[in-house]
């Protein structure tokens, strides 16, 4: 897994060989396979995929919400420098919030409906920081100011109910930065949002987190959140990392069939295609993952060693590629040099 | 040009929101009305795509609704042509396609009879043995296997019972779809077949659809022609190409600016603030005024009148027209 990561001398986060399993009647589920990658301090990494490709279960496992019958089956999940995947409940109380901030899709199933919006973001910061409550409502009025609520002032002491979709969203994203977390983990924050303002919070986030150097996990599905907000994508496919590398190369020259599949289906503003690249069927069930690499079934450019055992993430150009295409051409690339 | 298919004509849809008629009598109140759709007009000509975009609230499924009568108008008409039946409208001539497969398809029903369900409710082939080799013509015509008509709903993906709402819809031989939302519920791959298959049908079976959806870049591909709505009213109605080329409304631009877009990786910029009012208490004048960035007094005093292309006092000004986007 050397290729997973190799730009990031002193990263952040630090994911290594993570593996996710469910345990049900029917047999042992694997939802996560060896995921490996690292986030550099102020770096946005984003983590794309179709549904069920194990996206959202990256980041609720990397701050330990995986509940049962899902478990860690393997990998080391680090944290600047300290492991935090096998720190217990305890341990993972200090760092949620106060070291890793959560930003969910719906804003209003991640606040209290009863309480004020200040006191929830005064109760984050009493939590984790050693401050006066006066102190504490003070740096909560200057988040809201930050996140742009107007009239913060009278804003305040307003229930969650009283702001509306994209308000409510800027009241997360406060709340998460509250305690001054190193990374904040953003699992589809822009999808319950209309278009404009969707523009309006990823524009906010980009602007937060490069002034106050907070490294970012953004989650969806929508590759054009990715292309204007992230430095670095992953592309998930069935539970793995199926290509990793900086944002551009990914889009522009995607190395695996399916990432390169999955710019082609995305209808562009800018210029009109006739067609759209069809990806036929659909990703496999948990259950029912093919051996070898997971996406033969659908790939145009299967060869006989696809059937036959995973590929490994290997470098390819400016990103990294787990398909056996690539391994291919790097041994015909070598014979002949 | 051909007859349109479709003419809507000035339809307007409340929705009574008020409280219950003792707790208003008690406090004085008067009733309260939603304007979802208010004095929307258009056309839509055989063979052609015409969508309707808007972002939530913005009453864009309550026109379809009201085009293929799950709701009446509060006032103005909606016109089918001739070759439709005109005033009485062939059975089965309109169909629906609606967003989300898992809710549209009835779970106990085998696939084969969910597909021949409008068949046998218009009696039309009456003979059954002529219905099923229908059904698997469907199902073969919407890339399954004519086998997949014995199974049941849960043994699809999401994509393929997009496939069997199409199938059903196509069943009763209509001329005229309306499709709210179809790929809304479907992952990008998904997508990308479901909107091929769409443009293939139109192709070969001559079909016309009224496409509702909130995502640009899905309109942009599949329309003809684009109607933009914001807080029930049309504000603009071009070609498509020349909405994206030269948007005259400020909302319209707006709209196509926030949209990400895979071309302007890592693009700042700056949105424009504000979000969707409440339909029930909406601004004065020009309901987009408090938004928009060209608003002079008179948007704030009068509802601007639509033209046939765009409702904006500002845009009437021919120098907009021609300007860029910046």
């Amino acid at each position: 897994m050397m290729a997973a990561d190799e730009t990031a001398m002193d990263p952040v986060l630090s994911v290594r060989n993570l593996s996710l399993e469910f345990v049900t009647r029917r047999g042992v589920l694997r939802a996560l396979n060896e995921i490996s990658f690292d986030i550099a301090r102020g770096e946005v990494l984003g983590v794309v995929g179709e549904s069920g490709a194990g996206k959202s279960l990256t980041g609720t496992a990397i701050i330990g919400l995986i509940d049962k019958p899902g478990r860690l089956s393997g990998g080391e999940i680090w944290l600047k420098g300290q492991r935090i995947d096998n720190i217990g409940h305890d341990g993972l109380r200090k760092i949620r919030g106060r070291r890793i901030g959560m930003i969910f899709q719906d804003p209003l199933t991640s606040l209290n409906p009863l309480f004020r919006v200040g006191d929830q973001i005064a109760e984050t910061i009493l939590t984790h920081m050693p401050v006066s409550k006066a102190e504490a409502r003070a740096r909560a009025l200057a988040l809201l100011t930050e996140v742009g609520i107007p009239a913060p002032e009278n804003r305040i002491d307003a229930y969650p109910h009283e702001f509306s979709g994209g308000m409510r969203q800027r009241v997360v994203i406060a709340l998460a930065l509250a305690a001054e977390p190193d990374l904040i983990i953003a699992d589809e924050p822009t999808t319950a949002l209309d278009v404009s303002v969707q523009a309006q919070i990823i524009t906010l986030l980009k602007r937060l987190c490069r002034t106050r150097g907070t490294s970012v996990m953004l989650i969806t599905h929508d590759m054009g959140v990715i292309a204007e907000t992230a430095d670095r994508v992953a592309v998930m496919y069935a539970g793995r990392i199926v290509e990793i590398g900086p944002v551009a190369d990914v889009i522009r020259h995607p190395k695996h069939p399916y990432a390169s599949g999955l710019m082609g289906a995305i209808p562009a503003l800018g210029a009109k295609v006739q067609r759209l690249t069809q990806i036929s069927g659909a990703m496999p069930r948990l259950n029912a993952i093919p051996p070898g690499c997971a996406f033969r079934p659908r790939c145009m450019q299967a060869i006989g060693k696809c059937a036959e055992a995973v590929p490994p993430l290997v470098r390819v150009g400016a990103t990294s590629a787990r398909c056996w295409l690539h391994e291919e051409q790097d041994e015909r690339s070598a014979a002949h040099g | 040009m051909a007859e349109p298919v479709l003419r809507v004509e000035n339809i307007r849809r409340l929705f009574d929101v008020s409280k219950p008629w003792l707790e208003r009598v008690v406090a004085r109140e008067k009733p309260q009305f939603l304007r979802a759709v208010d004095e929307v007009s258009f056309e839509i000509r055989p063979g052609e795509t015409f969508a309707l975009v808007g972002e939530s609230g913005s009453g864009k499924s309550t026109v379809a609704k009201m085009v293929v009568g799950l709701l009446p108008p509060s006032s103005g008409s909606v016109h089918f042509s001739a070759s439709m039946g005109g005033g009485k409208v062939r059975p089965g001539a309109i169909q629906m396609i609606f967003q989300d497969p898992y809710a549209s398809l009835n779970p106990r029903w085998r696939i084969r009879d969910i597909i021949a369900e409008p068949m046998a409710a218009l009696n039309h082939p009456a003979d059954p043995a002529a219905r099923a080799a229908r059904v698997a013509d469907l199902l073969t015509l919407v890339g399954l296997s004519p086998l997949d008509g014995e199974k049941y709903p849960h043994q699809f993906s999401g994509g393929q019972r997009q496939r069997v709402a199409i199938a059903r819809a196509l069943s009763s031989e209509p001329q005229f779809l309306v499709c709210d939302e179809p790929t809304s519920a479907l992952d990008v791959s998904v997508q990308a077949q479901i909107l091929n298959l769409m443009r293939d049908l139109q192709e070969r079976l001559g079909l016309t659809y009224l496409f509702i959806s909130h995502n640009l870049a899905v309109v942009r591909h599949m329309a003809h022609r684009i109607g933009v709505m914001y807080l029930g009213r049309l504000v603009e109605v071009q070609e498509t190409e020349a909405l994206f080329a030269a948007p005259r409304h400020p909302y319209t631009r707006l709209l196509i600016d926030a949209v990400p877009d895979l071309e302007q990786i890592g693009r700042d910029r700056i949105p424009v603030q504000g979000e969707v009012p409440s339909p029930i208490n909406p601004p004065s004048g020009c309901t987009f005024h408090p938004r928009c960035p060209l608003a002079t007094e008179i948007c704030t005093r009068e509802v601007p009148a639509f033209d046939g292309s765009v409702a904006c006092h500002v845009a009437q000004d021919t120098m907009m027209a021609g300007q860029a986007m910046p």
